[in-house]
């Protein structure tokens, strides 16, 4: 493979993790809340199927995303509703509603299923694509990558630098300090879930409009998307940028697979694809393991100098996740 | 109203609340509603074959169902489920591979099978366990990430190591001779062997949970872990006893998909029923009691569903759409009936 090669699959790379990008940040930004929306894996296929669905009706790609969002928004709030204001487990609804959409986009889809329609066309952005690299890179996509891009920054933003992404990460965080503060910690939640729900609901058209352009059923290849999405949240410690890293790491195990598929001849390609699973509960140990009694045990028994060195690492690797995520808030 | 009873008319309500959405969406598609639930029926139990293919269906939704209310006890929430059953099939398969040729009688070797089966659901469960005691590993993305890999140990076993003659296909693993399948029950497509453990399975569950101080230490920690921890309930152990418990139940539902319904390994051995059996564990609120009936009825919906898309032309799919609204709907219900009794009561004492 040349280098012209590499950079062609390395964009391909960042196209393809578009879909994910959506997702895992619309779920970083409710699980910061402090809801799990555990909806992902069906909701992908159901907006998937409804952004396919609306788009070839209407001709509209627009629409099509539209009808993703407020599907994903939708289904978010039924999330929010049943949680925060009816106090059910959160994972419990999560769960349901993951398996109900599923067979609701294969039942209202049949339809739909292998129809031609639109499809997001490719817009290279003029003298910034012929930077060398860079411009094949990113600046040779259509629409819907360069948001995916567009967002990461954005959510940081927000989240990091901003007033009310404080608010944010308090009524996840600290509930009860957020609601001494004057905070409305529940109208927060659902606003933060539905929003989350609606970036969430993008991550189907982007596969059924972009990436895998049309709707094909149970053989669409998507099912567990969602479920993977869940694992590169956690991965990515709750961090905007550190999640779109996890969601471009695994596009690109992905594509290795395929591309290692010919020198690796023994392996089936099928197993190949599932590959960066092993990966990430590998990473997601590494990841936690600093937070257990044992470990701290163990590291307490140490010399001073290899406590500090391996302590440090842990500590660098470490991720928390949000102390109120999955718990309900409620003013005593 | 007696509470029992508010409890009871609460639930009634989210069922008819899932069966009047279920019609309106088939009403929407333009479907006749009370002729698909008609088909339903019909297809689950219409015939003596069609009864005895739920009860065949409901063997591993009822073992994996009793396992997962051991976890559910102790406040786990074991969604590597699916991949526990599909290391049991892998398990017994490769148990049976090995004494395919042994001069054991066939009987011994489908026994031990079974228990092989046992032993791989256990290895796996423990694996979630381990990750969440030792790495502090959350089980829903432990288990998540390891039915991925359960699922690619299965694909590249039938396509690589145990790969038909010839070559390998998504249709499994060379079928095993006949005397090593569970022997049939008649003429019907079930054996009686494994109606019989799935029954075993539930009662275990139900004796270890209701009359054990081992159930009676699960129920405390899924309770309050930090305060049994206080208390003296070595948490680690009750939390890999609960995860070795129910891995053994959904591998022993692998073997028997292996040994009684397939008779060979297929890419797909673990089927949903997982998943499903979480759904049936939630609608019935994690109590034992109720898990016959719901799991029979979520499998009369399997068979049921099966029919429709030749009679009705409507996606079998709808059949996982209402045991979804069911569990929704009853949540919902519930829910609102939670908090209408918090509020009267908080009324009546004058808060």
């Amino acid at each position: 493979m040349d280098f012209n090669q590499l950079i062609i699959g390395l964009a391909g790379v960042i196209a393809s993790a578009s879909p994910i990008v959506f997702a895992v940040t619309g779920e970083t930004i409710s699980e910061r809340a402090g809801v799990i929306n555990l909806s992902l894996n069906g909701v992908i296929l159901l907006t998937a199927m409804a952004g396919f669905a609306t788009a070839a009706t209407t001709g509209s790609v627009l629409l099509g995303f539209l009808m993703g969002a407020l599907i994903g928004a939708a289904v978010a709030f039924i999330i929010a509703f049943t949680s925060i204001t009816l106090r059910q487990s959160q994972v419990a609804v999560g769960f349901v509603l993951t398996l109900m959409t599923r067979d609701l986009a294969y039942y209202l889809g049949s339809p739909f299923t292998g129809m031609s329609g639109p499809r997001v066309p490719s817009q290279p952005i003029p003298l910034l694509n012929e930077i060398p690299v860079l411009g094949p890179l990113f600046f040779s996509h259509n629409l819907v990558v360069y948001a995916s891009l567009v967002l990461i920054i954005i959510a940081w933003l927000w989240m990091f630098r901003s007033y009310p992404g404080l608010v944010l990460r308090g009524v996840g965080e600290q509930p009860a300090s957020a609601y001494m503060r004057g905070i409305n910690v529940n109208r927060q939640r659902y606003l933060y879930t539905i929003l989350g729900g609606a970036i969430v609901g993008l991550a189907g058209p982007a596969y059924s409009l972009s990436v895998k352009a049309g709707w094909q059923g149970t053989i669409s290849g998507l099912d567990g998307i969602g479920w993977i999405a869940l694992a590169i949240t956690v991965f990515g410690g709750w961090h905007p940028l550190r999640a779109a890293f996890g969601a471009y790491l695994f596009a690109f195990l992905q594509w290795l697979s395929l591309v290692l598929q010919p020198v690796l001849t023994g392996i089936p390609s099928q197993a190949l694809q599932v590959a960066p699973f092993p990966l990430m509960i590998l990473a997601l140990l590494l990841v936690n393991a600093g937070n257990t009694e044992w470990v701290r045990r163990r590291l307490a028994a140490l010399p001073e100098k290899q406590r500090k060195r391996i302590g440090g690492i842990l500590r660098a690797l470490n991720v928390a996740p949000p102390a109120a995520l999955g718990t309900n808030f409620r003013k005593e | 109203m007696p509470k029992s009873l508010l409890d009871v008319g609460s639930r009634l309500l989210g069922v008819i609340l899932a069966l009047v959405f279920t019609g309106l969406l088939l009403l929407a598609t333009g479907a006749p509603p009370l002729e698909a639930f008609n088909q339903l029926i019909i297809g689950s139990v219409g015939s003596t074959r069609k009864i005895v293919d739920v009860i065949a269906t409901a063997v591993p939704l009822l073992l994996v169902t009793a396992g997962l209310l051991m976890t559910f006890a102790a406040g786990l929430w074991n969604i590597g489920i699916e991949g526990q059953i599909t290391v049991g099939a892998i398990f017994s398969t490769g148990l049976l591979r090995l004494l395919l040729d042994s001069q054991l009688p066939p009987g011994v070797i489908i026994a031990l099978a079974i228990m092989a089966g046992a032993l791989g659901g256990a290895l796996w469960a423990a694996l979630a366990g381990v990750l969440k005691i030792y790495g502090g590993v959350n089980e829903i993305f432990s288990g998540l990430g390891l039915n991925f890999v359960a699922t690619t140990l299965t694909i590249w076993l039938i396509f690589g190591p145990w790969r038909r003659p010839g070559v390998g296909s998504m249709s499994g693993t060379e079928p095993f001779p006949p005397q090593f399948s569970l022997p049939q029950f008649g003429e019907f497509r079930v054996s009686l062997w494994a109606v019989l453990l799935s029954i075993a399975g539930i009662a275990f569950v139900f004796m270890v949970l209701r009359g054990t101080a081992v159930g009676l230490r699960l129920k405390a920690l899924g309770k309050n872990s930090r305060a049994s921890y206080i208390l003296g309930i070595l948490t680690a152990r009750y939390t890999l006893i609960a995860f070795l418990l129910c891995g053994a139940l959904a591998g022993i539902a692998g073997a028997l998909q292996v040994t009684g319904v397939y008779h060979r390994l297929i890419p797909s051995i673990s089927s949903g029923y997982g998943y499903l059996g979480l759904l049936v564990a939630m609608l019935v609120n994690y109590q034992v009691v109720w898990v016959v009936p719901v799991a029979l009825f979520y499998a009369a919906l399997i068979v049921g569903s099966i029919q429709l898309p030749i009679v009705l032309r409507i996606e079998s799919s709808l059949a996982g759409v209402l045991q979804g609204a069911l569990v929704l709907f009853v949540m919902i219900v519930e829910g609102i009936r939670q908090r209408w009794q918090e509020h009267t009561e908080g009324k009546q004492s004058g808060l």
